[in-house]
């Protein structure tokens, strides 16, 4: 971590920082270590069906998990769910981003008209797509069995999937539109019109210009996005779908919450809550690393 | 000169009213369906064009509530939602500001420690540890209750990260200049910090204030009791209802309320939302 300011710029007091530190401090001892903790004791523990008696049991809960098929086919499911909302999600952005910055007047229009939905919750954008294709009375999905193309989400497991993605895309595009835009807005005009007069066209301009300026913003946005798709499309999930047909879009979050609330099994619900953590924080230090080498004052 | 190609000029707007319409379409049908008798969701397909039910409809759910959901009226619903957001962004911003300011502007002991202790949140929402942080909210008694509801959603780095980077961003010379004139660090950060902050601030709330109006999971846990519902788990007590379908018209009277709110700030505070969205990559 970079130490900022230089010690003539920081005051020195004995008990002032800590009375600064503490409200925050304490919140995060015991809404965030506190439980953590516990995930991580429960996560070597396992129960009986009361909840009476614990025993000790090592790394049984995450062995029994590794080896669950239903577990590793959740973890695959994550990581497909992620690439596509994150994926779709930035292009969409990208794309309309670009379209925005190049119309000039008529820009701003565009913008207010595309950020809103970021104000949507997640669980309501859910409960919009529901309606949206419900097989017998939505606008799209009765439509598509009227056309031949049998939809039915509460049956066809891919097509669940496929609802809860396209869900969650229409929520987060706003939000990486919001980035890209700003982006674009800060690429001084005289490099693009440089290159225009060297006689490079738009789309070769914007590989060889924009596209790279752009790249460490797309790579924030990258890593928010899949940690958008791990934990807030939950909400999307559980209003809808609740991990079905079958589990078909059953993910690893809600799968965590699952197990332990519905399940009652502690044991692996926390081994689950400990390996999301490690993935999380994974990602987190990825993240910090580079937004530390960007901010170099 | 960059070329003004008029196709290419048609074709970016086509792009962008396609896009529009993509974003639109679903809250639209919403907002239709909200203004529909209930008896029209038996005959097939929904409509295009709003209906005839808007006020009827509205009055409902804010004011009684969809009775068969048990679910108390959306306007209380909406009034615990409007709590527990501003305490949220209030809290977020009050604890964040203050240990962002011990992070920058101080040495002491154990600062490293502190620093990665409270940045280890960052990206670790509620979700990632729900069940234990039920047990401890659950153990001290806070079930069902407003400190139980904000408190574990105000524990996390978000706004300290974004202090911590505008800190940083402020000039070496005006803390050695305010240390020169003897002022202290309260008179320094009462005095020039906050009113320097007071865009961030501004900017940060109304992110925040998003930010816990649209919680959802963890609201859905913790309170038991209808009193304490918010609007927007409230939709899914109303969508999940048992052995019937879903009241769609009351569903969706009630998300465009849940949404009216956040959306209204957006649009009203367009350019702090996107301050305060964009500044927190910096």
């Amino acid at each position: 971590m970079s130490t900022g300011l230089p010690a003539s710029a920081r005051f020195r007091h004995r008990l002032l920082p800590y009375l600064l530190v503490a409200p925050q401090m304490a919140v995060t001892l015991v809404f965030f270590f506190w439980p953590s903790a516990q995930a991580l004791r429960q996560s070597l523990l396992r129960e009986d069906a009361f909840g009476l008696s614990s025993e000790f049991v090592g790394l049984e809960n995450y062995r029994v998990l590794f080896a669950d098929p239903r577990y590793l086919a959740a973890f695959g499911r994550t990581l497909v769910f992620c690439t596509l909302v994150a994926a779709f999600a930035i292009g969409i952005a990208l794309i309309l981003a670009a379209a925005a910055n190049a119309v000039g007047r008529g820009g701003q229009t565009y913008k207010t008209l595309l950020i809103w939905p970021y104000a949507v919750a997640p669980v309501l954008a859910g409960a919009l797509w529901f309606l949206m294709f419900n097989p017998t009375i939505g606008v799209i999905g009765a439509s598509l069995n009227e056309r031949g193309i049998a939809w039915n989400h509460y049956l066809d497991g891919g097509q669940a999937f496929a609802l809860v993605v396209m869900a969650s895309i229409w929520k987060q595009v706003s939000y990486n539109f919001v980035f890209f835009l700003a982006g674009l807005q800060a690429i001084p005009p005289s490099v693009i019109e440089a290159a225009a007069i060297d006689g490079a066209g738009p789309v070769r301009r914007f590989w060889t210009i924009v596209f790279p300026l752009l790249s460490p913003m797309a790579f924030f946005l990258l890593v928010v996005n899949l940690v958008y798709a791990f934990f807030d499309t939950f909400a999307v999930i559980h209003a809808t779908t609740q991990g079905g047909p079958g589990g078909a879009t059953e993910t690893l979050v809600y799968k965590v919450f699952n197990d332990g609330f519905i399940g009652l099994d502690l044991g692996s619900s926390s081994a689950q809550s400990v390996i999301l953590m490690i993935v999380v924080a994974a990602l987190t230090v990825i993240q910090f690393g580079f937004v530390e080498r960007k901010v170099s004052y | 000169m960059v070329e003004n190609h008029p196709g290419l000029s048609a074709g970016r707007h086509l792009i962008l009213i396609l896009g529009v319409i993509a974003i639109s379409l679903p809250v639209w049908l919403a907002f239709v369906a909200s203004t529909q008798d209930p008896d029209s969701f038996l005959s097939g397909r929904a409509s295009l064009i709003p209906g005839r039910h808007l006020f009827e409809n509205y009055a409902l759910v804010l004011f009684r509530g969809a009775d068969a959901a048990s679910v108390p009226p959306v306007w209380h619903m909406m009034a615990n939602s409007l709590v527990m957001a501003l305490i949220i962004a209030a809290g977020k911003i009050a604890i964040s500001i203050l240990s962002a300011f011990a992070i920058v502007f101080f040495r002491f002991p154990f600062r490293t420690l502190v620093f990665w202790m409270i940045f280890v949140t960052l990206m670790l929402p509620v979700e990632v540890r729900i069940v234990p942080t039920f047990q401890v909210v659950a153990d001290l008694g806070l079930l069902n209750s407003t400190a139980g509801l904000t408190l574990p959603v105000i524990a996390s780095a978000t706004a300290t990260f974004l202090f911590r980077q505008f800190f940083l961003s402020v000039p070496k010379e005006l803390v050695e200049a305010a240390r020169i004139d003897g002022a202290g660090p309260m008179r320094f950060f009462r005095d020039i910090l906050l009113p320097l902050s007071r865009t961030n601030i501004a900017a940060l709330f109304v992110v925040m204030f998003i930010y816990g109006w649209n919680q959802y999971i963890w609201p859905f846990i913790v309170t038991t009791d209808v009193t304490h519902y918010t609007v927007v788990m409230g939709i899914k007590r109303l969508i999940a209802v048992p052995d019937a379908d879903p009241m769609w018209h009351l569903v969706m009277a009630t998300a465009i309320l849940a949404m009216l709110p956040p959306v209204l700030v957006i649009l009203a505070m367009q350019r702090l939302f996107v301050k305060g969205l964009v500044d927190s990559e910096k």
